[in-house]
């Protein structure tokens, strides 16, 4: 084992986790959205869809098995995400002890100039997320097990929907930068498929970020409630 | 043409130091900038001040000597790939003010005014920028075929000239463009197979004692004066990692 400690002591291999660790986030947030499309076909195809969740797997794995199998895969990932971020944030810091006067962006995107605090934004949101439609401290009205009604009676709300639409955005841009540059992290270059990373992060970053916007809007607009 | 710079003079590496603001007077536009600075200099020579000290040699952009940071740009290219001695003065505006500062990092100390030194670059080299050949008389050229698009490919990378731009236009002072060019134009071709794992590790190792770390800006790929693609960047990741998956016998022989 001591070649793994080895591997992420070393700065590009924290790059190399934080891509691994950043896709599988980025697979889960994918099929998130894809459930949550759900919202349009009504209560009982949302909440029909959270029931299957809970009961996945079983009988082979008990109720919520397969549930927290995957909440404890996503904790790690995001403890690893963050810290290897963290660590790189402090070594990078340190390389340029003394700023430019005066210093111009030539290629350097927005999204990758806000990487970190977009981080930052997109995990205080996911705490909240939890708080509010996971186990509801964070809610007026809710209903254990009645996922839909939860979303709807929470984006009523609207700075909380105004909340969802901010944190999701940032999202976004944290997409649109990660999933191209995970490519180069994980060393992942060939002629052929270069021109495509950039396609597929920019498709997925908006796909996600669009259907997961379409939520709090769809409810504040009346067209879902 | 007249401008107004604004240059950092440090009298030594722990000297303070600060902007001063010069006139630029007369300046022919057809000027390279460092000859923008000679004019500059004979003036404060005239006037028996002591002159702004930068690095150059060549001037024509193939020794890397000539490295400052103008407007907020490395070499003040602005998305061409040139070195300082090959940006003309009519890049600029009558009037205009120009900041000048030497590059700015941890591993790059200034010694004086715009000169820093670069010496950090050079400790990557010798981690492991050669490969082992016997010496003697020179070997026949032809004899170690290799396929055009690879040789090409390393050529694109050889033609790093260590200048630092890629340094000093990263936001986190990171030396990758420069550490992955020297990795892999060794690394594609035969002759640095023997040594391509236990290169690129050392190398690496070296580069993140004293540099920042790659976030993907790209901003070194847009300031290179050769133009060197932050596909290498990838590269050497992808040797980097491959290398740490092998045992310490799979690399000392080089598979
Ligand atoms: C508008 C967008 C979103 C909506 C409508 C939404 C909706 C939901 C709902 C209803 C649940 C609870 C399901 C249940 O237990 O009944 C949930 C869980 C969760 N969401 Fe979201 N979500 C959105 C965006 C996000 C984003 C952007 C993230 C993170 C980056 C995220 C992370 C999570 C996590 C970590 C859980 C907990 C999963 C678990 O039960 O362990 N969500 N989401
Ligand atoms: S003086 Fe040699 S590259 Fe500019």
């Amino acid at each position: 084992m001591t070649w793994v400690g080895n591997f992420y002591r070393s700065a590009i291999g924290k790059k190399a986790v934080m891509a691994v660790t950043g896709v599988i986030l980025f697979g889960w947030i994918f099929l998130h959205m894809v459930g949550n499309l759900k919202l349009y076909l009504g209560p009982e195809h949302l909440n029909e869809y959270a029931h299957w969740l809970q009961t996945l797997g079983s009988p082979a794995v008990p109720n919520k098995g397969m549930l927290w199998i995957s909440r404890i895969v996503l904790l790690v990932c995001v403890v690893f995400h963050i810290h290897s971020a963290v660590a790189l944030t402090i070594v990078n810091r340190k390389a340029r002890p003394v700023g430019y006067r005066d210093r111009d962006y030539l290629a350097a995107t927005y999204a990758a100039r806000t990487m970190r605090w977009g981080g930052v934004i997109i995990l205080l949101f996911v705490i909240y997320h939890l708080l509010h439609l996971t186990t509801g401290q964070a809610h007026r009205d809710f209903i254990e097990n009645d996922p839909y009604h939860n979303v709807v009676s929470g984006f009523q709300v609207w700075w909380v929907a105004a909340f969802y639409i901010i944190a999701n955005l940032a999202l976004g841009f944290h997409l649109f930068h990660g999933l191209w540059s995970m490519f180069n992290s994980l060393g992942l270059t060939h002629a052929r498929f270069n021109p495509w990373r950039r396609n597929f992060a920019t498709a997925f970053a908006i796909i996600i970020t669009a259907a997961n916007i379409s939520f709090p809007l769809a409810v504040l607009t009346g067209i879902v409630r | 043409m007249n401008l107004t710079i604004h240059v950092w003079r440090q009298k030594s590496r722990e000297a303070k130091g600060g902007f001063v603001a010069y006139k630029a007077e007369n300046i022919s536009p057809d000027a390279s900038f460092l000859e923008m600075l000679d004019v500059v200099n004979e003036s404060l020579i005239e006037k028996g001040e002591e002159s702004i000290h930068f690095e150059h040699d060549c001037r024509e952009g193939i020794c890397g000597s000539c490295g400052m940071m103008i407007n907020g740009v490395a070499h003040g290219s602005r998305g061409k790939a040139m070195a300082t001695c090959q940006l003309h003065m009519r890049h600029f505006k009558e009037g205009d003010e120009v900041w000048v500062e030497p590059w700015r990092a941890r591993a790059f100390p200034i010694i004086k005014d715009l000169i820093v030194d670069r010496s950090g670059l050079d400790t990557i080299i010798q981690a492991g920028g050669f490969i082992s050949v016997n010496t003697g008389s020179a070997p026949e050229a032809n004899m170690i075929p290799i396929p055009k698009p690879v040789q090409e490919l390393s050529m694109d990378a050889a033609a790093c000239i260590q200048c630092g731009a890629c340094v000093a236009q990263c936001p986190n002072g990171a030396a990758q463009l420069f550490t992955s060019a020297k990795v892999s134009h060794l690394g594609l071709l035969p002759q640095g197979q023997p040594e391509r794992y236990e290169r690129v590790v050392r190398m690496v190792e070296v580069m993140e004692e004293m540099f920042g770390s790659c976030t993907m800006f790209g901003e070194c790929e847009a300031v290179c004066p050769k133009a060197i693609s932050i596909d290498f960047i990838a590269r050497m990741n992808r040797d980097f990692i491959a290398a740490k998956f092998k045992s310490q016998k799979e690399i000392s022989v080089g598979v």
